[in-house]
């Protein structure tokens, strides 16, 4: 370990090392974007970045199944889940001055101490750490998939349930809420749409229509707030979007259902992938 | 590879993620940091189990495993916090965790007067479309 440390010093940096460096420069960069820009949907844009460069990261530390995953889920599922929350809460798509609350000094202060201390103590405390990427990988699917499948197989299955746990309250939250807010004003409604008891079928077509026409009133938003900016088009277009939300929000108990049938299907391939990898 | 690297990394991706939950107004955007902090873990996670793998005789790889787990048990509280979020901007209209002050000590009916009024047009408009939604539909 003495002579590994010698010959490794942080002034000749290794090629995987300067990879490692570019790719880390690139993903906090996008971080600190993510938390400090005005325009909300290019957050999560600056997010799918991030997250991006982290799998890169896993990849250069040979966890290549941790990478794939990060992809598929992060990537793949929790962004596009974070654009539906944003368009759904009727999020502007210019900038927004009131993205940072009053306190963001504060939070400054806070966060570059935390950083400052943590930085600080790993530096002091991994400085002379010597991670050996040569050889085998050592996230490989095939050693991933073994020591899920001996050693950690209680806790996959427990977090099966939990999955499934979160499905259902997913599915409560937005069909209690839904039932309370669209009972008193639309009764021709619940004349003809049917029992609640069974609105996924009926709500799938709906929903899809819904969330189109959302983003096709968001699109009218920012076209109209670009070529004027009075407010009787102010107007208009607040009634626009809140007409497209309003057909969106009929939506949400599918896409929610929908989202978590997202969650639960990449695990159901991942382990899939790893039996047959067994 | 020094461990150095993949350390000094997450501690910042912590540290930002921590700003962006301190200062952010917006709930959705609370929730892309909690994302950003999660990963960070997960770096610090991946990196260790890697050093461990090498360094020790044999080894349960229990860094990956709980990357894994933890990637999970985000997206389901990405799930749930976003359906959380949008029950709470279908019945108050805003997503603007600065103005959800029902539980706050000492400011009682002034806030609740602020957000209630500020409410009904919104709510107003959403049933308007809806209502014009169904309509046509119908």
């Amino acid at each position: 370990m003495t002579l590994a440390q010698e010959a490794h010093g942080f002034l000749s940096p290794t090629g995987v090392e300067i990879a490692f460096l570019l790719v880390g420069l690139l993903t906090f960069g996008a971080a600190i974007v993510t938390v400090t820009t005005k325009q909300l949907v290019h957050a999560a844009l600056w997010l799918v970045v991030a997250l991006g460069g982290l799998a890169v990261e896993y990849l250069l530390l040979t966890a290549e199944f941790i990478a794939w995953v990060q992809v598929l889920i992060y990537v793949g599922s929790v962004v596009v889940l974070l654009l539906f929350g944003l368009m759904l809460t009727r999020a502007p798509i210019g900038r927004s001055p009131d993205a940072d609350s009053g306190n963001r000094w504060a939070a400054l202060v806070v966060a570059l101490a935390a950083a400052a201390a943590l930085v600080w103590v790993v530096v002091d405390a991994f400085r002379t750490t010597w991670v050996d990427l040569d050889g085998p990988a050592a996230g490989s699917t095939e050693a991933t998939g073994a020591s899920l499948f001996q050693n950690w197989v209680l806790p996959f299955e427990a977090l099966s349930v939990l999955l499934l746990a979160a499905l259902v309250g997913a599915i409560v939250l937005s069909r209690k809420a839904k039932a309370e807010s669209s009972s008193p004003p639309v009764n021709s409604r619940a004349v003809t749409g049917g029992s609640p008891s069974v609105p996924d079928s009926r709500n799938h077509p709906i929903g899809r229509k819904g969330a189109v026409s959302g983003t096709g009133s968001a699109r009218e938003t920012e076209a109209a707030s670009g070529t004027a900016a009075t407010g009787g088009t102010a107007a208009t277009t607040g009634t626009e979007s809140a007409k497209g939300i309003g057909s969106a929000q009929r939506a949400e108990a599918a896409t929610e259902t929908e989202s978590a049938k997202e969650i639960q299907t990449p695990k159901e391939t991942d382990s899939a992938e790893q039996e047959g990898a067994r | 590879m020094h461990l150095a690297y993949p350390a000094v990394l997450s501690a910042l991706l912590f540290c930002t993620g921590l700003y962006g939950v301190l200062a952010r107004r917006n709930a959705i955007l609370v929730l892309m940091s909690v994302e950003l902090m999660l990963n960070a873990v997960n770096l610090n996670l991946v990196a260790f189990d890697v050093w461990l793998s090498r360094t020790a005789e044999e080894t349960l790889h229990s860094g990956q495993a709980l990357t894994l787990f933890t990637i999970a048990i985000a997206a389901a509280e990405i799930g749930i916090g976003l359906a959380i979020v949008l029950a709470v901007h279908r019945n108050r209209g805003t997503a603007d965790i600065d103005k959800l002050r029902d539980t706050a000590e000492g400011h009682g009916p002034d806030d609740r007067d602020d957000s209630d009024s500020e409410a009904p047009p919104a709510e107003q408009a959403a049933r308007s479309g809806r209502t014009g939604k169904a309509e046509a539909t119908a």
